[in-house]
């Protein structure tokens, strides 16, 4: 059992935290007020080459874990890039991973350098309207044609495609009534986000505003063989593979905004002088600081534990959900927390917290709610029985 | 040409450091440390000048405990070639620094050695012009600007009153300055290449130089602590309290 960070894991954690203190709370409070993307905060993590740190090294990539990949997110955000630096290239650093382990090696070779440069952008198109957590039964439908596939559907809350070229897609290649498991029959694709065929729809959205979320309406999109990731009608386990990754970095992201709204709370409260004595002198104040910081140090062990048991290659999915769910709650009670410290200030958006507090929903609900994550453990930690 | 950039590990410039209770001198133990800032400044002139082409091959040295290995590291990762690191417990004086880096470009030959002015943690701002003494170069103290064009370097020097520029014959010794660059940060693909460039470990006793201290602290204290400012009622007050209290004019 060790409990510190590599002097790799340490290094990378150093230098995203110094890589991003060029891109100050001003920054993040502009961006978040125009509702513009952080396109050089982008463009200076490829530069850095960062979107490349989970990517083998033949394709550009530095070929590092999960592990590395989740420190360098939680980074991000504890840098003050909350949420929003951390969902600008969420999606580079983790979804890739579906092509990096299914991919053939003319796939990898002809997808993943062009993201690594930052020539290509990429989005994660999986979620409907219709199916909600349901995923098996998404009706977006891609079928064959001459050689190719005619996609039509819609899909919801698909990140960054306001900006993407290309995207990650799941959709249904044999029918739900013609498979023997809803499992089956679903395909994933790595193509071409084909504006003249897919109508991008922005939704307005509590928070992280300067990263778009969206609707997609898809009108006979072609998408040719060459672009399906992995065998037709597996495409459902290829994501499933994904998913433990998902919810750790998403975990971690969430320890970060947590931290830095707990940081600024207790600054604040060292700094603010009423009735003649900081206010963090009051316990009221100091307490539930105190509580919050050792929730979100408790959270980020579990974590880090479920990324150490994933790049040892171990079963780790009830640590990854254990981890998000804990990291969720106890991020949005940090930055909640923070808030009230702050008192009236708190809610003045230059003061950041408010943005903290409206991005921390984010990894509190998605990408699988709390609720959900509850039945899971009930389920295969506890033994209790299903009860959808 | 060789260039030999030395870099010190020091408490990061952003902990606020604390004295030890026994008064010895500041806490160390589970603070964070980071290459000298004015040191980093020297490794990106470094690297500048290779990636001009002035420069063949930089070479990171550091001189104290194991641990510096990982500012040698730093400096890899930003663009040095290989790493020295002298290895020893004591915390060596600016002038066994100098001996030491002496003993080291007796034998690599650099074309120049650039150094940050100062380190933050003793501020000192000796160990440049100790070595341009031992070594019998010329310095250029204190650089914001730095350019290398046959044998020649000139330095724009930041001097009270304005700017200074002296041209050096090398092999010569520059100090840096705060505004001489603004160092990079480093790239992941080249934190990853710096875990394989060598670091070769040496004792200075390998190199003939005793880094035994020649002083002993004798404490170590906090500064005082800030005193509340005065109010004053008039502009009169104010002048009478600048010129007979304060006494500044």
């Amino acid at each position: 059992m060790d409990f510190s960070l590599t002097t790799d894991q340490q290094n990378i954690r150093d230098t995203i935290l110094k890589h991003c203190s060029r891109f100050g709370d001003d920054y993040w409070l502009a961006r978040d007020r125009e509702a513009i993307f952080p396109h050089d905060f982008y463009k200076s993590l490829v530069d850095g080459g960062w979107l490349g740190i989970a990517i083998p090294a033949e394709f550009g990539g530095s070929g590092l874990g999960v592990t590395e990949a989740t420190v360098m997110m939680q980074a991000i955000a504890e840098s003050g890039a909350g949420m929003t630096g951390a969902s600008s290239v969420h999606i580079p650093v983790f979804s890739l991973q579906t092509v990096v382990l299914f991919g053939t090696e003319a796939q990898k070779a002809r997808m993943l350098p062009p993201v690594v440069r930052g020539e290509d952008q990429v989005c994660f198109a999986v979620t409907e309207p219709n199916a909600g957590l349901n995923t098996t039964e998404i009706k977006t439908r891609a079928e064959r044609r001459d050689g190719a596939y005619v996609v039509n559907g819609e899909k919801i809350w698909i990140s960054t495609a306001q900006v993407a070229n290309k995207m990650l897609l799941l959709a249904r290649t044999t029918p739900l009534d013609q498979v023997k498991r809803k499992a089956d029959g679903l395909s994933l694709f790595y193509t071409d986000l084909d504006r003249s065929r897919i109508d991008v729809r922005l939704i307005h959205k509590m928070g992280r505003h300067a990263v778009d979320s969206n609707m997609l309406f898809i009108e006979n999109l072609i998408v040719p063989e060459e672009d399906r990731i992995g065998p037709e009608g597996e495409g459902f386990r290829l994501i499933l593979h994904g998913l433990n990754p998902e919810r750790i970095l998403i975990g971690a992201e969430a320890v970060g905004i947590g931290r830095v709204a707990i940081a600024r709370a207790a600054r604040y409260a060292r700094e603010r002088i009423v009735f003649n004595r900081p206010i963090g002198m009051n316990q009221g104040i100091a307490h539930p600081l105190a509580k919050c910081w050792a929730q979100l140090e408790a959270a980020n062990l579990m974590v880090m534990k479920a990324a150490t048991l994933y790049d040892r290659g171990e079963e780790c999915g009830v640590e990854a959900n254990a981890g998000k769910y804990l990291a969720g709650e106890y991020a949005f009670e940090a930055c909640h927390t923070a808030m009230l410290t702050l008192g009236g200030m708190g809610y003045a958006q230059e003061y950041h917290v408010e943005r903290y507090l409206r991005e921390c929903l984010i990894p509190r609900t998605a990408p699988v709610s709390p609720h959900m994550i509850l039945n899971f453990l009930a389920e295969k930690v506890l033994g209790l029985p299903k009860s959808y | 040409m060789k260039i030999l950039v030395p870099v010190k590990r020091v408490v990061d410039y952003n902990v606020k450091v604390r004295v030890k209770s026994d008064q010895t001198g500041v806490e160390l133990s589970g603070v964070k440390m980071a290459m000298n800032p004015f040191d980093e400044i020297a490794v990106e002139e470094a690297v500048r000048l290779k990636e001009k082409g002035v420069v063949t091959e930089i070479i990171a040295v550091s001189v104290g405990i194991t641990a510096s290995q990982e500012t040698i590291r730093t400096a890899l990762a930003m663009g040095a070639d290989r790493g020295i690191l002298v290895e020893t417990e004591a915390s060596p004086e600016p002038l066994a620094v100098a001996k030491i880096l002496k003993a080291l470009a007796d034998r690599e030959q650099p074309g120049l050695i650039i150094l940050g002015k100062q380190a933050i943690d003793d501020d000192m701002n000796a160990t440049g012009q100790m070595l341009a003494a031992l070594l019998g170069w010329p310095q250029g103290t204190f650089a914001s600007k730095v350019d290398i064009e046959d044998g020649t370097a000139t330095v724009k020097r930041e001097v009270d009153g304005g700017l200074e520029t002296v041209a050096l014959t090398m092999p010569a010794i520059i100090t840096a300055d705060l505004r001489l660059n603004e160092p990079r940060y480093a790239s992941l693909p080249n934190i990853m290449k710096a875990r394989k460039k060598p670091i070769d470990v040496v004792k200075p006793a390998d190199l003939g130089v005793d880094p035994a201290p020649r002083l002993s602290t004798l404490k170590v204290v906090e500064p005082p602590k800030r005193q509340a400012g005065k109010k004053v009622k008039s502009v009169a007050e104010l002048v009478d309290k600048l010129r007979n209290e304060a006494k500044v004019i």
